[in-house]
């Protein structure tokens, strides 16, 4: 104990001193200084003028939105590539296992730099987008959509989606109890589904449809208006998706073969429909082995998503990289860093814990 | 009654029906199951034929051999002479050329070892302490020792870097996760706490914080008249890194060795510091080498980021080497050399991790 004392200690000294030579302040004042460094793509409204605070707290936001995506996508993706390497078919099979296996032994900033440098900029100037349909085009300066603009009574529109939500919901829950009470099956997400679409479907036309959307027009060099895609966001994203999907892929391959052979066979001799099986007998039994695995998963990738910085998206490392090169006060950044990572990879454990819980056997 | 009447003649075994095996059943079984297969496996092929033929065509017949940039431009293929003009700096960055035979020596005393250990010709202590010199013997060939001309470290690079920066990292992390792992399975609450804190929060932040850590927070935390390198900063940022994720790979395997072993030990009188190191970590270390190897791949991945903190290793290179003006519009032919010596070497990697998985762990077998 005494010993890591004086090492701390002594590290502590050494810095003060390093510091005072450097010339460089400590403490977190700088955050509230203005930060004078432009940031290419941000979800709040941001302008170099606002303080290195607001600055960094755009690349949290970045970090998180591009994380929470990648995440989504990725699940999507990696349960596609899982199932398909469980398959009977063997080009399926096949195909699965070459994309896992290249996609795992690949240095992600390779794969990064690859869609961003060869992939994306072989993409047509704006000047000859690519077209997929009115209003979505595809170009090396970034992909754009049409931008939902609201209009009037959109408030209402809102209130009553939220109304009709709620709605759908209750009846799911109660259709699940009618089952456990009565036995007789209801289809509670079918309903609950309809019911949602059925509503906010009327409000949205009783409301006077106050949803319109702004198309992208090619004008001067580039494209105006719209919802534009960046493509160091794009790269980002691809990338992300493309190498968690393998991972996750493993996980959902892993916990299909976990599923004893035994309770397909047993559920397909009681005559129970091929679909059910899936739904009733071998997911809640592989999810048991999947989950665990995946929660690491999505925990590297929150990680990952700081390679950001290699391709020029402005994330929290990207940001915070910067702001060290304007005024050298390294360790608060990091500090600031380290907290946030910290923070997200408790959150996540945190909800995948719960999911977990959820689906564990309950034993004695 | 004669010995020799046969009383029981059995019929030649027909062959099987050729709706249960050869390659029609085979396909039937495997690609045309039902309509919902055929439809898969219809499409795939589509997919295949539009792919392939298109790649064949860039790689290798309206490819490029020889000649300089000219000849590539006026072909619409690959553009091989392109790699073959980099191939230099790819693998060793600017280390001076005249002097190139040490790091390629170094690089087979490297692939003779992976070699032996692939093939289980040698075992034990002795493969323990030659893989712990051979980052030795390949530092004193590059950097230069012993009356051989030196070669400063910022003349390192290319695949090299990558390779070195790797071996270092795993064979200085693996004692320092077995430390670790120790410390949090057995230490004193004190001990405990710190192996646990410095474990966790170095898992839960990524590689490049911790780089950015080494190369620009350490000099602030060293005396002033104290200058240690940047590389060497990045290696040890590195190796406290991968020793975060060794411990815990270890720690699994501290978990698996049952209780009984260690009792055994210490009734025997062997003392509690003497079991651990030849009873409990040994064990414990073979069950658990092909997450290890695991761990190998991902730490080599990984160096690929000491780009973002100015070295320049093999993936660094292959960007260099893609932006080279005279060589400009190559970007492809690059990236695809170097994903697949990434992929060889990973993939080589993680096929010795399931053939160890299936050895077992060695000693168990009698």
């Amino acid at each position: 104990m005494v010993v890591v004392i004086a090492i701390l200690y002594v590290l502590f000294s050494n810095t003060q001193e390093n510091l005072a030579i450097r010339g460089i302040e400590s403490g977190f004042a700088f955050l509230g200084h203005e930060a004078g460094l432009p940031i290419g793509d941000s979800l709040i409204d941001y302008s170099p003028t606002r303080s290195y605070g607001y600055a960094f707290l755009v690349g949290i936001l970045n970090t998180l939105f591009v994380s929470v995506l990648a995440i989504v996508f990725s699940t999507l993706l990696g349960i596609v590539i899982g199932v398909a390497r469980v398959s009977r078919n063997w080009l399926l099979a096949r195909g699965a296992a070459i994309y896992v296996e290249t996609l795992r032994n690949l240095p992600l900033l390779l794969t990064l730099f690859f869609i961003y440098t060869v992939v994306l900029a072989a993409l047509p100037h704006p000047r000859d987008a690519i077209a997929l349909s009115d209003g979505v085009f595809l170009s090396k300066r970034g992909f754009y959509l049409p931008r939902p603009v609201a209009e009037d009574g959109i408030g209402l529109f809102l209130g009553a989606s939220a109304v009709a939500l709620v709605l759908a919901v209750m009846f799911w829950r109660w259709a699940k109890s009618y089952k456990v009470r009565t036995g007789r099956s209801v289809s509670g997400l079918r309903g609950a589904l309809a019911i949602f679409l059925a509503l906010s479907g009327l409000a949205f036309l009783a409301s006077g449809q106050p949803l319109t959307s702004e198309l992208p027009v090619y004008q001067g060099f580039n494209f105006k208006g719209g919802l534009s895609i960046k493509p160091e966001f794009a790269s980002l994203l691809i990338g992300l998706v493309l190498y968690t999907a393998a991972y996750v892929a493993e996980n959902v391959r892993s916990g299909i073969q976990s599923v004893h052979a035994g309770q397909i066979e047993a559920a397909n001799a009681l005559g129970v429909s091929s679909g059910v099986v899936t739904r009733m007998v071998l997911l809640p039994q592989a999810l048991r082995v999947t989950i665990p695995a995946t929660t690491n998963d999505y925990a590297s990738l929150v990680k990952n998503s700081s390679l950001a910085v290699a391709i020029g998206y402005p994330d929290m490392v990207s940001v915070g990289g910067t702001i060290i090169g304007q005024n050298g006060q390294a360790i608060e950044i990091i500090a600031m860093w380290m907290a946030v990572y910290l923070t997200i990879n408790l959150i996540i454990s945190l909800g995948m814990n719960m999911l977990n819980a959820r689906v564990q056997l309950v034993e004695r | 009654m004669p010995q020799d009447t046969i009383l029981f003649q059995p019929m030649a075994a027909r062959p099987a029906p050729a709706s249960q095996f050869g390659p029609i059943a085979w396909l039937r079984a495997n690609l045309f199951g039902g309509w919902k297969d055929t439809a898969i496996t219809l499409s795939l092929l589509a997919v295949l034929l539009a792919v392939v033929p298109n790649l064949i065509e860039w790689l290798l017949i309206n490819a490029t051999f020889g000649g300089d940039d000219e000849t590539c431009r006026q072909n619409a293929g690959a553009c091989w002479p392109f790699l073959q003009a980099k191939f230099q700096v790819l693998m060793v960055g600017v280390y001076p050329q005249d002097l190139s035979w040490r790091p390629a020596i170094a690089a087979l005393a490297l692939l003779v070892l992976a070699g032996f250990t692939y093939a289980d010709r040698i075992r034990g202590i002795a493969l323990i302490v030659a893989w712990a010199l051979l980052p030795v013997f390949a530092l004193i060939m590059i950097g230069g020792a012993f009356g051989m001309q030196e070669v400063d470290q910022s003349l390192w690079g290319g695949l090299m870097l990558s390779v070195l920066l790797a071996l270092v990292g795993v064979i200085v992390s693996i004692p320092l996760g077995v430390l670790l792992a120790l410390g949090r399975h057995y230490g004193s609450p004190a001990v405990k706490a710190i192996c646990v804190a410095f474990i966790e929060l170095v898992r839960g932040v990524p590689l490049i914080t911790i780089l950015f850590m080494a190369s620009v927070m350490m000099p602030l935390f060293l005396p002033p008249d104290l200058v240690i390198n940047n590389l060497l900063r990045i290696q040890i940022g590195m190796i406290l890194f991968s020793s975060a994720y060794m411990a815990e790979v270890v720690r699994g395997g501290l978990q698996a060795i049952p209780k009984g072993q260690t009792e055994a030990s210490l009734a025997l009188g062997v003392s509690p510091a003497r079991t651990i190191i030849f009873v409990v970590v040994p064990q414990a270390l073979r069950h658990v080498l092909p997450p290890l190897i695991g761990r190998c791949i991902a730490l080599f991945k990984d160096t690929s980021l000491v780009i973002i903190v100015g070295l320049l290793d093999f993936l660094g290179m292959v960007r260099g080497a893609a932006l080279d003006p005279e060589w400009l519009g190559f970007q492809a032919e690059a990236y695809v050399f170097a994903a697949f010596v990434y992929w060889l070497i990973c993939y080589s990697l993680s096929l010795y991790g399931r053939a160890l998985e299936r050895r077992g762990p060695a000693g168990s077998k009698r």
